[in-house]
Order: structure tokens, then sequence, then C-alpha cells
């Protein structure tokens, strides 16, 4: 956001040259823009320049030779301050041009930039998001966009205006006297030195201040959001003190970062005034030496001027283009990650079976889908949509080294209801991630109608499986987009018959604007269980052959478990079901039932056949072994 | 507003006002050394000064530089100190401030929100801050001491300015305003689009799970390109300022030249003035620039400022009585007709008409289905929320006549969704009582069925919990926070679904330990299972927020439809096939 320019502790970008080169790439598109930008920066730079030049002429020869004359021939006067005008208005229109241009490629360079962010984050892994954090990814939109709008608004012009006024200049300079150029250039290293060991200090306690307001912050979020909690335990006057210490070490490094920050503009130009007397006092000596012409100290003098204030201005722009390019880094980093692999051919087509039984490809939704399968020798199969699925040994890890399941053999017919329970990390998540390929399996199988799930397009096998997740997420927007979400065609006639089936209807209709109520990020006016509903009415909607229940009735009460279960029973009529629960009422009518620990499935069968066996189960459904 | 965000300057008031001070001493050198300058070449080198003159000259230049460097050093430090102790009192008092929110006052604003509001904005009034401090007398002395120059030189031609300050002015301010509704929506689209991303992240699991990663780019494509449309509307109003300043600095100079040049023809006017003129032209001007640029910044940090505004002027809706009793009599606790709804002008009442009365000691199960107000019913007891109508007593006093932190202390609370700290399991723990021994500590651990797993951890109670307590499994956690609690030693706890992670045997024990080592404590059970609760001394049946019934589990067995209910929806299978045991 456009705001002061935050001075940072300059972060060192890896590799500053390839990322500048990688940003100028993104402007390629503009490059009939952006040589009228440089052109008109050059223009306007020089008008200014030119225009000032033209001053001291105009002033001698125009105005002093006329002083006194009784009728003075003021054309020539005249003519030569149109000149000036014209010059000046070139000038000024240059600076609008380049400004206004420059606005349109930076903002559309940044949004360029946006979008490739944004649409290369959703095509990344799941494992991605598990190894970053939300507060990590969130910066890069945030503050690393920031600084690149920053150096594109503001440097990129200012850059080249300085420059060329600081070369124009320095080279006026060496024509005029070649002596006193010296003594600029002396001058000029003690002023970059200045720049640098204030710089180097600075970003120092920069470092510092970043550290110290990373940790207030971090205080606040998790204080805030253990607000109640705090409240309940009156805990208010601890917390207080607790973030004065962390706000004191924040005030007391902010302080130091913020003094050499400010403290370099009035050292630059100040020694910028003494390089000017000292020059004053050379060019006085080289003229009574003879080795000067008074002319051309007046002008040395005055060049001497108009050189220290872009110079100062570079060394700024400097650091600002370093952080913009340490945070361009991170998000070329993020765009650069590996996506989420996919070399799946196997397609989900609509499909019609013909009276004599085979399925052939048609492209209107039929309600018949079928997996179309390309073989290497050019021939087509199709296999109808059932539901099958088939673990043969899988074993998975999310690190290497760290098996979380070992051996996983299972076989759920379409239709199946088939049950995961087990303790907290005994791996019942972990199976439903991989067969919708969240991660993919190293060692071992899994089948989906008889096709290795490898071999299947991501798109397509997530479209045929549907999952109500133990964190249910809603997005902004009202209830029924929320279940549309599901499937983006659904009529508003599906919606509220799906909203009827998971029991979430009654609910919406008492919210202040019905199915249009606005929800607000992630649902937060709505109570845990609701939100819950609303996601089973989202995989409702979806109509898949496979559904996946993540602890999905979790915070509902078993009261309003037991209305919506004939709801469920019918959601999951047909369908292929794996179901992860706690509560053992949930998983009771279910085909078979694999007790998980460590990995393996210790026990299956269905509910009868396991509370005889008196085993896991049966301890785990009496209540004597702890679950979560 | 600002007035409320002055008050936070506080003792670094005399940092305040002092760099501006510092600041005047800077820009009067900085007005003045210009004349030296001018001097050296007219007198010095032009004149008859000579080279001793120069060098004269030039040694107070520098002898000014210097002080004009000091100056302006000592500005910069006490700057520095008045903005950052600014925001440091700033970030204290909102701290301060949401720490006596009470449950709506969170409710109203957000976490979210309220993170971003200590955060962001707080450091964007920082900015501003420092901004004022250092320009707001830097330009208008520049401005003034320029303008007396010019004047003094030749008031005749300075009439130039009548005509190029008020176009000025009027053309920024007309360009602000226009600029700052459009720095607003700016502003929002910004907001909108980084909640888009954060909603992205969290959410990813639903959006790949659902194949929506296009339907949300594209939705993301209509926000960022919104937010693009937004910065170029804002934007391109701003960026008409500095080729307008151009325009009308150089007409000043051509015009001045003109009208000079006919007055230094006329023999009314010297060269050399002339070209001091032209200089505190660029002068004034650019004062008035800056001028205009801290103008655009408050309009940009005015969005900030006012929300952090917002959270100062909340009126905290629950305050300390002026009785604040400071004792409670007992554990018993009495609802008189007690009514409540979240919004207080809305209609819809989340509690309705609620008599209900609990002797000291009692144990009390409560009971209904989602959305049928258990936990708003217990929030009232220790005040965390206000009823509506109707009267709550605790001790025999209504909860309005005690001191609040009393309150709290003697009525303890698990919450629902609860929350563990970073830090050891001793710290977190210590909540309940920052003096709790260890031996203390062990005990609560024993009554709430934590003592076994607590010891198993590596290190016992020096056990690092990590943020939000992720290095425990979730029935762990809750017996974790139900030990938190016992360590208050309360008259009355409110378990709130604070078991549903732990199996029922664990559950039982922990019951048991209450009924054992808590004799004398008042003790809520919200439970969704009828075992949690079906020993209790009273149950109650809530519904839709109104008492259905109230009564022991055989009785309600016999006679409530929803007990009934709900107890036969968890019961069947156990009776069934669990019978055997």
């Amino acid at each position: 956001m456009p705001g002061p320019n935050r001075m940072k502790g300059v972060a060192k970008p890896r590799n500053a040259g390839k990322t500048l080169g990688r940003i100028f790439r993104y402007m390629s598109h503009y490059k009939a823009q952006l040589l009228l930008v440089v052109l008109a920066v050059i223009v306007s730079a020089g008008a200014n320049v030119a225009g000032t030049y033209q001053l001291k002429p105009l002033i001698d020869d125009y105005i002093g030779p006329l002083v006194g004359q009784q009728n003075p021939d003021l054309s020539g006067l005249l003519g030569q301050l149109a000149l000036m005008a014209g010059i000046y208005v070139v000038g000024a229109v240059c600076t609008f041009v380049y400004q206004r241009v420059m606005l349109s490629v930076s903002t559309k360079t940044l949004y360029q930039i946006r979008m490739d962010l944004f649409s290369k984050m959703e095509t990344l892994p799941i494992r991605f998001f598990d190894t970053n954090t939300h507060g990590e990814l969130m910066s890069r939109y945030t503050n690393d966009t920031d600084t690149i709008r920053e150096m594109l608004s503001q440097s990129f012009s200012q850059f080249i205006s300085s420059t060329v006024t600081v070369i124009s200049v320095f080279v006026m300079m060496l024509v005029l006297s070649w002596q006193l150029t010296l003594i600029v250039i002396a001058m000029m290293v003690v002023m970059l030195l200045v720049v640098r060991v204030i710089g180097s200090r600075s970003g120092m306690f920069f470092k510092k201040q970043q550290k110290a307001i990373g940790e207030v912050n971090g205080y606040i979020e998790e204080m805030i959001e253990g607000q109640k909690v705090v409240k309940v335990f009156c805990h208010e006057d601890a917390c207080k003190e607790d973030f004065d210490e962390l706000n004191d070490t924040l005030c007391h490094a902010a302080t130091q970062a913020n003094t050499f920050a400010n403290i370099l503009m009035p050292i630059m130009s100040n020694l910028s005034h003494v390089l000017y007397a000292i020059t004053a006092m050379v060019g006085g000596a080289l003229g009574v030496m003879g080795t000067l012409q008074l002319g051309s100290i007046v002008a040395f003098l005055q060049y001497t001027r108009s050189f220290s204030q872009p110079i100062t201005q570079v060394s700024q722009l400097f650091n600002m283009v370093l952080n913009a390019l340490a945070g361009a880094e991170r998000i070329f980093d993020m765009i650069d990650e590996q996506p989420e692999g996919d070399d799946g051919y196997v397609t989900l087509v609509n499909a019609r079976v013909e009276p004599d039984g085979s399925i052939t490809e048609c492209s209107e939704r039929t309600g018949v889908w079928a997996w179309k399968h390309p073989h290497k020798d050019g021939t087509l199969t199709y296999t109808r949509l059932g539901g099958e699925v088939e673990f043969d040994d899988v074993v998975f890890g999310y690190e290497p080294e760290k098996i979380v399941l070992n051996g996983i053999t299972l076989r759920a017919e379409p239709g199946q209801k088939v049950a995961f329970v087990g303790s907290t990390g005994a791996g019942k998540t972990t199976i439903t991630n991989l067969i919708n390929r969240f991660y993919d399996v190293p060692d071992g199988k899994i089948r989906y109608d008889g096709i290795n799930i490898t071999k299947i397009k991501k798109a397509d096998l997530r479209r045929s499986l549907a999952m109500v997740l133990q964190d249910t997420h809603l997005f902004t927007g009202t209830v029924r987009d929320n279940i549309r979400y599901g499937k983006l065609d659904a009529t508003d006639e599906e919606i509220e018959a799906a909203a009827k089936l998971a029991n979430a209807d009654s609910f919406i209709r008492h919210l202040p604007h019905g199915y249009d109520t606005m929800l607000t990020s992630d649902g937060a006016n709505l109570s845990q269980g609701q939100r819950q509903l609303l996601a089973i009415a989202r995989a409702a909607v979806a109509n898949p052959p496979v559904l996946i229940l993540d602890e999905a009735t979790s915070s509902i009460d078993t009261r309003t478990e037991a209305l919506i279960e004939k709801g469920m029973d019918q959601l999951m009529h047909g369908r292929t079901v794996f179901v992860i629960a706690h509560r053992l009422s949930t998983v009771r009518n279910s085909d078979a039932i694999m007790v998980l620990e460590h990995g393996q499935i210790i026990e299956r069968g269905n509910h009868d056949q396991l509370i005889a066996q008196h085993g896991r189960y049966y301890q785990l459904y009496t209540g004597m072994f702890e679950l979560s | 507003m600002i007035k409320k965000l002055m008050s936070c300057v506080g003792k670094y008031k005399i940092y305040a006002i002092l760099s501006p001070v510092f600041i005047i001493g800077e820009v009067l050198m900085e007005i003045l050394i210009p004349l030296v300058m001018a001097q050296i070449i007219d007198v010095g080198i032009q004149g008859d000064g000579g080279l001793s003159y120069v060098i004269k000259m030039g040694a107070l230049m520098i002898a000014m530089a210097v002080l004009s460097l000091t100056f302006g050093a000592l500005s910069s430090r006490m700057a520095a100190v008045a903005s950052v102790g600014f925001a440091r009192n700033l970030r204290q008092k909102l701290f301060y401030k949401v720490q006596d929110f009470s449950f709506a006052n969170v409710d109203r604003f957000s976490t979210a929100s309220l993170i971003t509001r200590l955060t962001t904005d707080v450091t964007n009034t920082q900015n501003a801050f420092q901004m004022i401090i250092r320009v707001t007398v830097r330009a208008p002395i520049m401005f003034l001491g320029a303008l007396i120059l010019s004047i003094s030189i030749n008031a005749e031609l300075a009439a130039v300015f009548l005509v190029a300050i008020p176009l000025i002015v009027v053309a920024l301010y007309f360009i602000s305003t226009r600029a700052y509704p459009r720095f607003r929506a700016m502003l929002s689209k910004y907001d909108g689009l980084n909640s888009m991303v954060q909603e992205n992240l969290i959410a990813i699991r639903a959006v790949k799970a659902f194949v929506r990663e296009d339907y949300e780019t594209e939705k993301f494509e209509a926000s960022a390109d919104g937010l693009r449309r937004a910065q170029v509307h804002a934007e391109k109003l701003l960026i008409l300022s500095s080729p307008l300043m151009q325009f009308v600095m150089y007409g000043c100079i051509v015009a001045v030249l003109w009208l000079g040049g006919n007055m230094v023809i006329g023999g009314t006017f010297e060269i050399g003035q002339l070209s001091s003129f032209i200089t505190y032209i660029t002068q004034i001007l650019m004062s008035l620039m800056m001028v205009a640029m801290i103008f655009v910044m408050l309009v940009m940090s005015r969005a900030s400022a006012a929300r952090i505004v917002e959270v100062l002027d909340e009126e905290i809706d629950i305050k300390d009585s002026e009785l604040s009793v400071k004792d409670v009599a007992d554990g018993s606790i009495e609802f008189r007709d007690v009514s409540f709804s979240y919004q207080k002008d809305s209609d819809t009442a989340a509690l309705e008409h609620i008599n209900l009365s609990i002797r000291s000691g009692e144990t009390v199960g409560i009971i209904g289905g989602t959305g049928s107000a258990k936990t708003t019913l217990v929030q009232l007891i220790p005040r965390l929320y206000d009823v509506t109508a109707g009267e709550l007593r605790v001790g025999g006093r209504n909860v309005k006549d005690y001191h609040l932190d009393t309150l709290r202390n003697q009525v303890a609370m698990v919450l629902q969704k609860n929350v563990l700290f970073s830090g050891s399991v001793r710290e977190n723990l210590q909540w309940g009582n920052a003096q709790a021994t260890d031996e203390e500590i062990l005990e609560a651990c024993k009554n709430a069925q934590a003592y076994d797993f607590v010891m198993a951890l590596p290190g016992g109670l020096d056990f690092d919990l990590g943020q939000g307590g992720v290095n425990v499994s979730g029935g762990q956690k809750q017996r974790l926070c139900i030990a938190r609690a016992l360590l208050k030693k309360p008259k009355i706890i409110i378990l709130d679904d604070s078991t549903s992670a732990v199996d029922t045997a664990t559950d039982s024990k922990i019951r048991a330990a209450f009924r054992e080592k808590l004799r004398d404590t008042t003790t809520i059970i919200i439970a969704q299972r009828v075992t949690s609760i079906s020993d209790a001394d009273k149950i109650v049946v809530l519904d839709d927020g109104k008492i259905n019934a109230i009564g022991t589990h055989e009785q309600l067995l016999a006679t409530n439809e929803i007990y009934r209910e709900v107890y036969h929806s968890q019961q069947k299978g156990v009776e069934d096939d669990a019978g055997t045991k």
C-alpha cells in the first residue's frame, strides 16, 4: 500500500542482477511504454537543467545590456522568455507523461506478479502448505509486493532522472575545472562512506527492530486469539506486564533504527554545504593564481549545489531497491516452486450406456460417468465410474524416515461404507489424503475402479470424490455460494435440496437473510456444528460416487446427528463412503470397520464381528480406551 | 480523533516539541546559507572582496553547516524518540484496552481485525506522526522565511505569489480531497485481496478437494484487477500534483523574469536581486509541495488512525460496579427470569425467561441440541456477558455487584474452544494460580486425570506446549485446561463440553474425582454425552433458548421426550452390544 517508505534493514538479495532482470522481463510487455518513460524522464530532467541554464544568458545578454536605455527593444527578451517557457512546458508535460505511463506499467506489472503468484500457489502441493506458515506466505502478498510497488512507482524514474542529472553535471564540472572536480570527487567519497557507515549501523538496528516487532506482534496475536481464556482467568494484568516488556524492547530498538534513518538527510545536505565552501575557497585561490576564470568558478559553484541532492537520493534509493529485490526474490522463489505433479492421462467423461451394455462417451450431462482410458496402442477403453477403491500394501510417511502408514491393504466395493477408527496420529486422515492424492504414495498401489490413481488426472480424480473435512472451511460469500462450491452450476433448487438433506435448511432459514446471508471469512458467525452441516450440504450438492467424511459430525450433537442420520443415509446410499469418527455411534452401521494403530490395521470387520472379538474396538466402544 | 491520539504522546511530548524547535534552527540555517553563498560569489569572487573574503565567508558557511547539522541531528533524534515512543504508548493503550474488552466487545471486532489494528495500523500511524513533527514545522517556516526575504527584496514583484499561491492551494486541496475517497476505496480493495489470499491458505484442502483452483484464480483475478484499477484511479490524481507544481513554479519564474527584467531595465531593480528572488520562488513552492505531501500522507493514514480510534472509543460494556463486593459467599446460583440476546437491538433472543436455582455444592448437567444456547447460559455466570433482562445471582448477590476479578476467580470456566499458550505445562497451569507449587499443580493434574500423561511427557511439567498447545492431543489439552481451572480453587466450576475428546472411562474418573475432592464446589457440566451428566444432582434440558425440563436422569428419562431421544441415540449400541461386559 502506498504510504511512507518504511525504512527497513537492508535485506540482501542473493542474486540482485538476476532478480532485477526478471522484474524487467515482466515489464518487457510494455517495451514501448518503458521507452517512452525513459525518454520522458530524460527530457524532463534535461528541461529542468536547460531551463536553469538559460537563466544566466537571459539576464546577462537580454536584460543587462538594456539597462538604462530609453526605449529598450524588448523583443529579444520576449523571444528568449518564450523559448524558456517552451522548454519548461515540455519538461512539465514530460513529467506528467512519464508518471502517468509509469503508473499504468507498474500497476499492470504488479497485477501480473500477483496473478502469477496466486495461480501458482493454487497449483502447489499440500505438502508446501504444511511446511510454510500462513504468515510467511501472506507476507509475499503484502510486504514483498509492497516493496516492489514502491520500487516500480518511485525508484525507477527517480533513479534515471538522478543518474541523468549526476552524469550531466559531472561532465560539465570536468569541462569547467578538473582541479575542482578532484575536490568534489574526494568529498563524494566521504559522503558515500558516511552513507555506508550510517546505512550499515541503521541496517543493524533495523534488523533488531524487525525482530522485536515480530515478537510483539506474535504476542499480540497469541493473546488476542486467546482473549477469552485470558478473561476467564483474570489474567489481564499479567498479560499487560509481559506485553510492556516486549513493547519496551521494541521501543528501544526502533528509536535507534529511526534515529539513524532520519539523520542521513541533514548530514548529507550539510556535507554538501561544506563542499560548497571548500570549493569556493579553493576556487578563489585558483582564481587568484589565475588558473581559473571567474565565470567558471561561479558556474562550478552553481553545479555543486545541484550535485549532492541526486547523490543522496540515489544512495537512499539503492537501499530501497535492495529491499525490493529481496522481496521479489521471495516472490519468485514461490513462483518457481514445483507445482503439484500430474502425469495422469485417464480422464472422467460423461457417458451413455448403450443397450448392448457398452459405454460410449457423450458431451451432455447424463449422470453417468466413465473413465476414459487411452492405451499405448492408441485404443480407448471406457470404464464406468463405480466407486471401487482398493489399497494394495500402501506404505507412506510425510517425511521419508517417519512411516505413518505401513502395509495398508483394503478394498471398498461400490456403495460400501468403510470406517476408520483409532487414536490421534494413527493415520486415519492420512489414508483419506492418499485417496485424493493430496500426497503421493511411494510404495504400494491405490486403485480406483481398478485404475491406478496415479494414472488418473488429478482434477478428475478429485471431482469424483467429495470430502467433508475435520475443519470445515467456508468462504466469504452467501450461504448459497458456499453450498454451490460443490457444484458451480447447481440450481437454487438443488442447493436447497442438498441443505435439506444435511438438515441445514431450517437453521439457514433462521439466518437474517436466509440463503443470501453473507458469511464472513471462514464462517465465523456460525457455530461449529452449523458449519459442519453446511460442509455436508456442499458435499451433497457435488453428488460424487465416493464420499469421504473426516470427523464430519464431531461438532454436531448426537440428537441433531440422529436427525440428520436419515439425510446422511440418503446421501451415503449407493456411494462408497469412507468415514472417520471418534464417536462410535457414527460408525456402527459400516460395512467394514478398520481399527488403526501406529499406521497399521490391527482389526477389521463389521461392528458385530469386532465386538465379538473383544479386542481393541471392543475396548474403544465400551469407553475403556481413549481415542483423541 | 486527533485529540485522542495525541494523548498517547505522553511523556514523549517534550521530544515532540523539541524536535520542531531544532528544526526551526535547521531551517533558518537553510535559508541563511544561500545568502552566504550569494555573498561569496557576488562580493568574494565577482566583486572586490578577494580571496580573504572568500575564505572568511567560507569558514562562516562551514560553521553554519556544522550548526545546521547539529540542529538536524538533534531534531532527527528527537523525532525518532517521539514517534517511536508515541507508537509504544499507542500500542500499549490499545493492548490494555483490548484486555479490558468483554466477550461482546471482542465479538464485535473479530480477532483478525483487532490484530491488524494493533500491528499494521499502529505502524502507519507512527510513520504519519513522525512525518508530521518533522515536516509540519519545516514547511511553514521555510515558506515564511522565503516569503519574507522575497518581499524584502521586492514587494511589488512578490505580488506574483498572490496569484501563484492561491492557485496551488486550491489545486492541491482539490486533488487531495478528491483523492481521499479513492484511496479509501483502494485500501478496502487491498483488504479484500488479502483476505482472499488468507482464505485460500486456510481452506486450501477444500479448494483442492473440490478442484476449484481455476475458480479461485478467476475470483482472485477479478479482485487483483479491481485493486489495479482502484490504484490507478487514486494515484492518477496524485501524480497531477508534481507537473502542476512545475507549471506554477516555471510560470512564476518566467513572469518574474519578464516583470523583474523590465524593472531592471527601468533601473528600479538590481540584477543580483533578481537571481536571489528566483531562488526564493523555488523554496516557497517547494515548501507548499511538502505541505501537500503531508496532506496526502495524512489522508492515507487517516483510515488507519480511524480504525485505531474505533478500538479506543469502544465502550466496554461490562464494567466493575461501584459496590465491588470482594467476597463470594458460596457457590449458589440463581437465574431469575433471565433473557439474553447477543445484539442489543435484536429481537431474536438467545435465551428466554430462564428460571433456575442451583444450590451451593450441587452438580448440574446441561444438555441440549446444537444452538440451544447451552454455552450462552453458562457464560452469563462469570459475567462474560451481561443479561439483557432479569437477574442473575451468585452467592446470594446480583453478579453485577461483585468486583469482576473476584467473581471470575470464584467461577472457573473451562471453555469449549479452549486455548493453551506457548510455554511449559507448568507456566500454563499457573494461569490458574500464579503461586501454585508443584505439589498443588500435580494435585490438580491428578484430579483432572492429567497426571499420568504429564509425567510421561519429556521434561514433565517443563514440557513445552508450543503455540496453542500443538504438542499435545485434543483429549490431553482438555484435561490440562480442567487442571488449570481447578488450580483456581473456585466455588463454582463450569465445564463447557470440556471432555468431548476424553474417553468415557477417563471422563467418569474425572467426575468421580470432582465428587470426592470438590464436594463443596458447585459443578456445572455441559455435555453431549448423556453418560457425562447422568449422575448429576439435576439435569437441565435446554431447547432453543428455553428450559425444556429440569430433573434427575431417571425423572427425565421417564418424562422428557428430548432427553429420551438423546439418550437412545447414544445408548442403543452400548446396551445391545456392550451389555455383556
